[in-house]
């Protein structure tokens, strides 16, 4: 295991401009922190801090207004994420970044074990290999086995964040970034959920996290990284006058 | 990973052309008409790369030269200006310098376009095997029984039931006109295809699976694909990246997740919230 970061986050910021309304709205504001191989960074803060915004600039979802994002791949190179070329970003989200939201996109159409599999198959894994993985990884889950043959769109929220947990799990990406993985689920599904969280350490993968419970960040976190919400538009907008 | 095409700085006037063409036209100046001499830029520096088993989305409201661009590409127009190049089996082939035959051998044999309307991919005089048959021929299949038993195979790829085989595509709903179309650009295993609003004026339920298909013979043959749609749905669903354009130019470009949820251009941002 390799004792430098494998990301450093060097002060990111992040504010969205809408021209239409000719507004400029302030969300992540001059981020550090850095995540260790086999160990979890969590984000806390109160809500508009710009938690969620640090993940997705991570994931270059979205855009960065300033700052270094600075990767480790396995190769060993240092890549600044918020820089990279996009093939390059296509590549490291295939097979080095993962990431688990609370929300689930799939297609409305594909059998749960399919979704699960998919980033195993996007991979170049067989489909019937990739669907026994992901059974597994949806009985460690707890998720009940009639439901991994129909798809997710009517699930409960609990359930639907199971599949998305455990997408992420199959593809065992060396930086997991996690943005409230255990937000909708009962008391026994969480505490399976951090025995996994607990495994993925154990192999070394590094974890970002946002846990919407505090005490999950007292069991489950090596570093804390607390985020204040950005000063106002109006302390900007000063600023640059 | 392989580069499959790369396009630098094509562009396309329709009419007579001026030095202000470029100059006095855009997003800038809400028009793509060229107020000195009236022409049309229909695409301007239009620059872009495409990778093995990417799907690359082009968006814009009609007017906006997405399908100009890709016409272009498949030499069904042909450019004012600009280059670009096809990579495949370690050849390079500079696509607009290339004579007639040589562009009709490649978009033949190695390019496959799947038209909204399905009177300009099908031969509506033919039956549906008849129009694969023709793509078979064309790149030098000519043994009747292989010929039949490569498009029996393709239209149950596309589940086209292949007893409807011998009928003619009047005959088909507009969604198996579609499969059929899919089909007969399979036939000759392009490792490129252009893909021009698709699933456009289809059912719901169609669409869905017409979709399907695209997403599974993406993954099955690694095929490079060109998606051009108005429709946010079907770029969110099949594209890795995406271009923008508006009045013939690209005004934005990304990763899919990042331009519909961190668009940066005015209008993208606009094309967004309204779809929401």
């Amino acid at each position: 295991m390799n004792k430098s970061p494998i990301l450093r986050v060097e002060e990111y910021s992040k504010h969205f401009e809408l021209h239409e309304q000719g507004k400029v709205i302030p969300s992540s504001h001059n981020v550090n922190l850095e995540v260790y191989d086999g160990q979890l960074t969590a984000l806390i803060g109160p809500t508009g801090a710009g938690k969620s915004t640090v993940l997705k600039g991570i994931y270059r979802t979205y855009l960065a207004t300033s700052g270094r994002i600075l990767f480790r791949t396995k190769n060993d190179h240092e890549i600044d994420l918020t820089q990279a070329d996009e093939h390059q970003i296509l590549e490291l989200r295939r097979d080095e970044i993962g990431f688990v939201t609370q929300f689930l996109h799939a297609l409305p159409r594909q059998a749960t074990e399919d979704v699960v599999a998919q980033p195993l198959v996007q991979r170049g894994m067989n489909k019937t290999q990739a669907r026994e993985i992901a059974r597994e990884t949806l009985y460690d889950l707890n998720l009940p086995e009639r439901l991994w043959g129909i798809s997710p769109a009517t699930f409960s929220g609990g359930e639907k964040q199971r599949v998305n947990l455990a997408r992420g799990l199959v593809s065992r990406p060396r930086l997991f970034l996690l943005d409230e993985p255990t937000a909708s689920l009962d008391p026994k599904t969480t505490e399976r959920v951090i025995r996994l969280i607990e495994n993925l350490k154990n192999d070394g993968i590094a974890m970002l996290a946002i846990f919407h419970h505090p005490e999950l960040v007292e069991r489950m976190a090596d570093h804390v990284v607390e985020l204040a919400p950005p000063i106002g538009i109006e302390k900007m907008l000063q600023e640059i006058a | 990973m392989d580069k499959v095409l790369e396009v630098n700085k094509l562009s396309k006037i329709y009419g007579s052309g001026c030095p202000s063409c470029f100059e006095l036209t855009g997003p800038e100046y809400n028009t793509n008409i060229c107020p000195r001499c009236g022409s049309v830029v229909a695409a301007h520096d239009v620059s872009f790369e495409l990778y093995k088993g990417e799907i690359l989305g082009i968006m814009g409201e009609s007017g906006s030269g997405k399908s100009t661009a890709v016409k272009c590409l498949y030499f069904d127009q042909e450019p004012s200006s600009g280059s670009a190049s096809f990579f495949n089996e370690g050849q390079q082939y500079d696509l607009f310098t290339m004579n007639a035959a040589q562009q009709r051998r490649l978009s033949n044999h190695r390019f496959g376009m799947v038209y909204q309307n399905p009177h300009l991919g099908l031969n509506f005089d033919i039956s549906a095997g008849g129009n694969i048959a023709e793509r078979l021929l064309m790149s030098d299949v000519d043994n009747y029984a292989e010929i039949r038993s490569r498009a029996t195979g393709l239209l149950s790829r596309t589940e086209v039931l292949p007893e409807r085989m011998d009928e003619l595509p009047k005959n088909f709903s507009g969604g198996m006109q579609q499969r059929v179309q899919i089909a007969k650009v399979l036939a000759t295993n392009p490792p490129l295809l252009f893909l021009d609003e698709v699933t456009t004026g289809l059912d719901l339920s169609v669409q869905a699976a017409i979709l399907d298909l695209i997403l599974e013979i993406q993954q099955e043959k690694q095929t490079a694909m060109i998606v051009v749609t108005h429709d946010l749905g079907v770029i969110r669903l099949l594209a890795g990246r995406t271009l923008v354009m508006k009045y013939g130019r690209v005004i934005e470009s990304g990763l899919t997740d990042q331009v519909l949820e961190d668009p940066q251009h005015t209008y993208t941002q606009r094309l967004v919230a309204s779809a929401l």
